[in-house]
């Protein structure tokens, strides 16, 4: 048992290590060992267990990912204005140092956890298994996980999200999907960010932005939004309650797997 | 810096894989869409092993290709990173085969390991 929550880590843990664990012995070398191993194998277990926790109480988590400063806390901000009472919202926030973030969030009346992870520039399945147990589950619907300002690292751990969002503000260069293929490969979802900039802004092309995402084999929709611009929020609010709605076939699916077909 | 978070785990797993017994080799497969940097990952890891079973083990880093199939036509192929898309009929929906991974592939134990542990 999980020793904070009770719930049934270690049960879950022997069964994974038995389809992860040491494969054989190579005989021709006795001092070699074959292995096939995840090497984030206890990250990729506990992250599967906060998903099974969190699924069972009927939470949507989002881990929300970006560069630094394309505009997550907004982001989190206006959507938690946009959806009003229909969803109960929580936060954990990622930061190297501060409690900035979740002190905005906590403004907005909306439970927020802040994790500082010191020299750690992402967050990982443990830190955000012990934020959990600073939540009540059973008081949230949709949980936003915002990740370490940093389009490189927070790609390699999973943290037991039901699904990825990557924002690429327009600030940025267009051609970022090409710079960290990693990472907006496993995006469910990218938010193309501070859209109303836009109009001012000569060199950023939204169609060569999707385009790139597309190269790297990646379905996944992409919306321009702004967090100044309640009205631009519509179809990612729509996407949010889709995937909350749909929980029930989300939790048992492997996040990182390309849909078929 | 998450070359040294992943260090740390990979020596977990090498500690379980050898039970104990110290550890000449590491040999590991990298997909080039796992987000790792061979080279960054080795200097890491020099400093990570101090102290441990590994604390004389080479780290190998094999590089595996990015495989996929496409979806409309059926064909494998291996891609460059940056254009997951079919050369046989240009369409984008492929599905990943490999390259994502990192994995521990084998572990080489020191000779007279029994000895060496005592
Ligand atoms: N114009 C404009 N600015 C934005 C928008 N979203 C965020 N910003 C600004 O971008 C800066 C960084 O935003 P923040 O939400 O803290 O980014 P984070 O580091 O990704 O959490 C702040 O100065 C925000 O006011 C937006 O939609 N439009
Ligand atoms: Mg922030
Ligand atoms: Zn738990
Ligand atoms: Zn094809």
């Amino acid at each position: 048992m999980c020793e904070q929550c009770g719930c049934s880590l270690t049960h879950e843990r022997m069964q994974l290590s038995d389809d992860k664990g040491i494969v054989s012995s190579t005989p021709a070398d006795p001092h070699a060992i074959a292995v096939i191993t995840n090497i984030l194998r206890e990250n990729d277990e506990l992250a599967a267990h906060n998903r099974s926790h969190l699924g069972a109480h009927g939470v949507l988590a989002i881990n929300l990912m970006s560069s630094p400063g394309s505009g997550k806390t907004s982001l989190i901000e206006s959507t938690i204005d946009a959806i009003g009472g229909r969803l109960r919202i929580a936060v954990i926030e990622g930061d190297i140092e501060t409690e900035n973030d979740a002190a905005r969030v906590r403004a907005k009346g909306v439970p927020a956890v802040q994790i500082t992870t010191g020299q750690t520039c992402h967050l990982d399945a443990h830190m955000v298994h012990q934020a959990l147990h600073r939540l009540d589950l059973h008081a949230v619907d949709l949980l936003f996980i915002e990740n370490v300002g940093n389009l490189v690292c927070p790609a390699s751990f999973d943290l037991g999200q039901h699904a990825n969002v990557t924002l690429l503000s327009v600030t940025e260069g267009d051609d970022k999907p090409v710079k960290y293929p990693a990472m907006f490969r496993i995006s469910d979802l990218v938010l193309l960010a501070k859209c109303d900039l836009l109009p001012v802004l000569d060199d950023f092309d939204p169609d060569k932005a999707r385009a790139h995402v597309r190269a790297l084999a990646n379905p996944a929709p992409i919306l321009e939004v702004s967090a100044r611009r309640p009205e631009s929020l519509l179809r990612w609010i729509a996407w949010l309650e889709e995937r909350r709605a749909s929980l029930g076939e989300l939790s048992s699916r492997n996040p990182h797997a390309m849909p078929p077909g | 810096m998450h070359e040294l978070s992943i260090c740390l785990s990979l020596l977990r797993e090498v500690e379980r894989a050898a039970r104990g017994r110290s550890v000449t080799e590491i040999t590991l497969a990298v997909g080039p869409l796992s987000g790792v940097e061979p080279q960054q990952l080795k200097r890491a890891f020099a400093v990570a092993r101090a102290g441990t079973i590994a604390k004389d083990a080479e780290l190998i880093c094999r590089m595996r290709p990015v495989c996929f199939a496409c979806s409309a036509c059926g064909q494998e192929v291996e891609a460059p990173l940056d254009a997951l898309s079919c050369p046989s009929c240009g369409d984008w929906q492929v599905r990943l085969r490999s390259g994502d991974k990192l994995l521990l592939e084998s572990v080489t134990l020191a000779d007279g390991v029994e000895k060496a542990n005592l």
